[in-house]
C-alpha cells in the first residue's frame, strides 16, 4: 500500500530553521539522510523530493484572462507543502511511524494520507 | 507471452532450485540464473531453442556461479584455496525439481509481506524486477532493493536450501499460501489499459498454486485457495465494462463467466470439503461456488451461504466476515434484521466508521425502501474508500 508523506512549513517552522546553529542544521539533514538511507534499503521508498519555496510557485490561470495578479499562488494558506515522500509499505501503522522519523513531524507538521488504489475488489 | 519467455518462466525455479541444491548460496546463485535467463533471452530467438532447455540454462548458470563465487571469494586466501580444490569443469549440477523448496524458501518468514511477494515472483515466477515493478506501480529501483534486501536477510538468517522440518511446516505453509493468495489479489483487477498487466499476475499466481497442488494434493487448505482463484478468476469476463467501471456480483453478466474453470474449482472445493480438515480458504471457495453455481443473481442460495458464513465466523473470526455475515443474513431474514445485527456489530473499533460498514448499511437501506438515507451512506462510503473503481461505483450508486 502506498502512502504520501507529506511535509508542511508555516512561517513559524521557518523562523525556528533559520534560528538553528550551523551544528544543528547539519543535525537536521543528517536525520534526513539517515531516514532515506533507511527507506531505500528496505526497499520502502518510492520517490521523496523537496520542494522549492512558495515564492517559486506558479499557479496556472483557470481561463485565459481571469489569471489574478497575487503576492504567491496561494496567499491565503498559513501553511505550505515544503516536500513530501511517496512511500510503499505494509500498513497505516508503519507509514504513521516513517512519518514519525521526519524531523518535521515534532512541530505536527507531517501528515500521512494514504495513496487511492486502482484495483477494486468484488461488490 | 511468446514461446521463448514461457519456456523460460517454466524453468526458472527448477534451474535456481538445482543450483542452491548443489552449491548452496541462494544470493550467488540467483544471480548467476538471472543472468543465464538473459543469456537465454537473447541468444534463444536467434540461435534456435537448445535441445534440452533447462539443462542449458543450468549449465551456463552453474559456469556464471563459479565466476561470481571466484571474484567474491578472492579476496579471501582460505576460500580461494576451496575453489581452487573445486575441479574444473566438474559435473553440472543433477537435474531434480525442487521448486517446492525454492518456494518455502521465497516465504522466510524474516522477510517482510511485499519482501516475500518480490522474491517469489522472481525466483518462482520468473517475473523479471521490471515486470513486477510493473504490476505493483512502484520504480524497478524500489522492487530491486526490495529484492536484494530479501536475499541479504535469508542469507543473514541462516536459512538453509532444505524443506523445514515438520514441526514448521504448518506455519510455513500458511506464510506460502498467503503469498499466493497475495499475488493473485494484486492481480484480480477490473482496471483494463496499463493495468492489464495485472491479469498476468493472477494466472501466475493459478499456475503456482496448481504446480504447488499438484506436489501436495492432500493439503486441503491448499485446494481451498487454488478453487478460491478459479473460483473468483471465472467472473473476470464479466466483472469490468468496456470503459474499466466495476460491475458488482449481482448484475454481472453470468453467461460470460469461465464454466470450464468454475466446474474445476466446484470439484477442487467439493473434495477438500470431504476428504480433509475444513479451514478459511476451502470456506471462501465454498461461498465462491455458491454464487458461481447460481445461473441468476435471484437464484443464488443464500441460507447456504449464511451457513457457510457461520462456520467461517467461528473458524476465522474477522471485520469483513461480520459484514458479509450481515449481508446473506439481510438476504435470508430481510433488511430489518440485517440492519440490527449491523447497529451491534459497528460496536467493533475496527467497524466503526469503516467505508464498508457505510455501503453494506447503504445497500441494506436500499433494500428496506429507505433510498435517502441509502444515499447518504453510499456518500460517506465513497469519501472513505482507497480504490478508485470502489469509490467511482459508490459515487454512481449515492447519485442514482
Amino acid at each position: 500500500m502506498k502512502y504520501l508523506i507529506m511535509i508542511w512549513h508555516n512561517p513559524k517552522s521557518r523562523a525556528i530553521w533559520e534560528s538553528f546553529s550551523d551544528a544543528e542544521r547539519a543535525e537536521g539533514w543528517r536525520a534526513y539522510a539517515e531516514l532515506n538511507e533507511n527507506l531505500i534499503a528496505s526497499g520502502e521508498m518510492v520517490i521523496s523530493e523537496a520542494l522549492a519555496d512558495p515564492s517559486q510557485g506558479r499557479r496556472v490561470p483557470a481561463a485565459e484572462g481571469q489569471s489574478l495578479a497575487t503576492d504567491g499562488p496561494f496567499p491565503e494558506a498559513k501553511e505550505q507543502l515544503a516536500g513530501f515522500y511517496l512511500v510503499d509499505c505494509e500498513s497505516y501503522e508503519r507509514a504513521m511511524e516513517i512519518g514519525a522519523m521526519v524531523p518535521e513531524s515534532a512541530l505536527g507538521l507531517v501528515e500521512v494520507r494514504p495513496v487511492l488504489a486502482m484495483n477494486g475488489p468484488d461488490m | 507471452m511468446n514461446e521463448v519467455e514461457s519456456l523460460l518462466r517454466e524453468h526458472a525455479p527448477q534451474v535456481l532450485a538445482a543450483l542452491v541444491r548443489h552449491h548452496g548460496g541462494f544470493e550467488t546463485c540467483e544471480d548467476a540464473v538471472q543472468e543465464a535467463l538473459l543469456a537465454a533471452a537473447t541468444q534463444w530467438p536467434v540461435e534456435g531453442v537448445p535441445a534440452k532447455p533447462r539443462g542449458w540454462l543450468i549449465t551456463v548458470a552453474s559456469r556464471r556461479r563459479t565466476e561470481l563465487w571466484r571474484n567474491e571469494t578472492a579476496r579471501q586466501r582460505r576460500e580461494e584455496t576451496v575453489v581452487l580444490l573445486e575441479p574444473a569443469g566438474a559435473p553440472p549440477p543433477p537435474d531434480v525439481d525442487d521448486t517446492l523448496t525454492l518456494l518455502f524458501l521465497c516465504c522466510h518468514p524474516a522477510l517482510t509481506a511485499a519482501s516475500q511477494v518480490a522474491l517469489t515472483l522472481r525466483a518462482v515466477g520468473g517475473l523479471t524486477t521490471a515486470e513486477i515493478a510493473r504490476a505493483f506501480l512502484v520504480p524497478e529501483a524500489t522492487i530491486g532493493q526490495r529484492i536484494s534486501r530479501a536475499k541479504q536477510r535469508i542469507k543473514a538468517s541462516g536459512a538453509e536450501f532444505r524443506m523445514p522440518p515438520p514441526a514448521e511446516r504448518p506455519a510455513r505453509t500458511a506464510a506460502v499460501l498467503r503469498v499466493l493468495y497475495l499475488i493473485f489479489n494484486e492481480g484480480y483487477t477490473a482496471s483494463s489499459g496499463p493495468a492489464l498487466h495485472r491479469v498476468e499476475l493472477t494466472t501466475e499466481a493459478i499456475r503456482l498454486t496448481r504446480q504447488l497442488h499438484a506436489r501436495l494434493p492432500g493439503d486441503g487448505e491448499l485446494a481451498g485457495l487454488l478453487a478460491l482463484m478459479l473460483l473468483t478468476d471465472a467472473r473476470r469476463p464479466a466483472r469490468a465494462r468496456p470503459d474499466g467501471s466495476l460491475v458488482p456480483l449481482a448484475e454481472q453478466d453470468r453467461t460470460r463467466w469461465d464454466r470450464a474453470a468454475i466446474c474445476e474449482g466446484v470439484g477442487l472445493v467439493s473434495a477438500a470439503l470431504t476428504t480433509t480438515e475444513v479451514g478459511p480458504y476451502q470456506l471462501q471457495a465454498a461461498i465462491a461456488a455458491v454464487h458461481d453455481e447460481a445461473e441468476r443473481t435471484e437464484d443464488t442460495d443464500w441460507a447456504q451461504i449464511l451457513g457457510l458464513y457461520d462456520l467461517l465466523d467461528r473458524l476465522a473470526p474477522g471485520p469483513m466476515v461480520t459484514l458479509n455475515r450481515i449481508v446473506a443474513v439481510a438476504m435470508v431474514y430481510g433488511p430489518a434484521t440485517g440492519l440490527a445485527q449491523l447497529d451491534r456489530a459497528e460496536a467493533d473499533p475496527a467497524l466503526a466508521g469503516h467505508h464498508r460498514t457505510h455501503a453494506v448499511r447503504a445497500h441494506l437501506l436500499d433494500l428496506a425502501g429507505e433510498r435517502e438515507a441509502a444515499r447518504e451512506q453510499y456518500r460517506l462510503a465513497a469519501k472513505r474508500t482507497l480504490s478508485v473503481p470502489e469509490q467511482r461505483y459508490l459515487e454512481s450508486k449515492a447519485a442514482g
